[in-house]
């Protein structure tokens, strides 16, 4: 499961560099999102962009992190696939987090706003 | 019995096969026969959001039988067919596990989201997406058989939106 990250500033992006995150990566998935919010800065963005698949065990692993990453720490997420976007929208997920169009969008403000 | 049953649940579903693989019950088989099932079914053609939700559904039963049905044994032979109808896919999974609890097709209800983060379920999505996704969802324990079938609308128009 290959995760890498870029901070700028406050914020750190977390590009998964996978093509799923199903049920056979789910823990993995899970386990490394841990240690990268572990160290991070107050302000997170999931790159889901490469990501053409997530099944009910990645969805759960999503949630894990955004739950994981606490209070003090906001995992947003950004570039849903059309399937992915789908179990977001049907598990109505997508009202739980934030969800930008791409990472651009957020990088972007935050490289004005500095 | 168990034979008779199980060809008679075959003859109820008219269509062209285009799918039927037989593969181990673990996650690296089951990934392959995904990708092998969904390589053709692209090929119908299908639209992309049919695509979509056809992997989805796919994916969530053969994990539920790995992960349930044979959860005790470790391991075990999965058969998945796949029929093309007129205006639907229609599929069959067959396993030899774990009869599904009350033997019913659990029934996947949608979750709370209106709790506070650290409530917010990690799981059980499954069988929602299963029910959101599916028509005609039907379980049968056939002897020492699960079948479960159920139909995927694919529209009129294969190339569309």
């Amino acid at each position: 499961m290959e995760l890498s990250y870029e901070d700028t500033g406050e914020l750190r992006v977390i590009t998964v560099q996978e093509d799923r995150i199903d049920a056979a990566v789910a823990i993995q998935f899970k386990d490394r999102m841990r240690e990268l919010t572990d160290t991070a800065p107050p302000r997170l963005l999931l790159d889901l962009s490469r990501v053409s698949f997530l099944d009910s065990s990645g969805l759960g692993a999503v949630v894990a992190a955004f739950k994981q990453a606490g209070p003090e720490r906001r995992l947003e997420l950004a570039g849903l696939t059309p399937t992915v976007e789908k179990v977001f929208k049907l598990t109505r997920m997508d009202s739980v987090f934030t969800i930008h169009a791409a990472v651009g969008d957020v990088t972007g403000l935050v490289a004005n706003a500095s | 019995m168990g034979n008779e049953d199980h060809t008679q649940g075959r003859r109820a579903m008219p269509g062209a096969p285009v799918v039927h693989l037989f593969f181990q019950a673990e996650a690296s088989a089951v990934r392959r026969a995904l990708e092998t099932a969904m390589a053709v079914l692209r090929d119908l053609p299908l639209a992309a959001d049919r695509v979509g939700a056809v992997e989805i559904v796919l994916a969530e039963v053969l994990n539920n039988v790995v992960e349930h049905a044979y959860a005790e044994r470790g391991q075990g032979l999965v058969e998945l067919e796949v029929l093309r109808e007129a205006t639907a896919l229609s599929f069959r999974i067959g396993d030899d596990g774990r009869e599904m609890p009350q033997g019913m097709v659990p029934p996947g209800a949608a979750h709370d989201l209106d709790v506070r983060d650290s409530d917010l379920p990690e799981g059980g999505f499954g069988w929602f997406l299963i029910h959101e996704l599916t028509e005609d969802l039907v379980y049968r324990r056939l002897g020492p058989r699960n079948v479960l079938t159920f139909r995927i609308a694919i529209g009129g128009d294969p190339a569309g939106r």
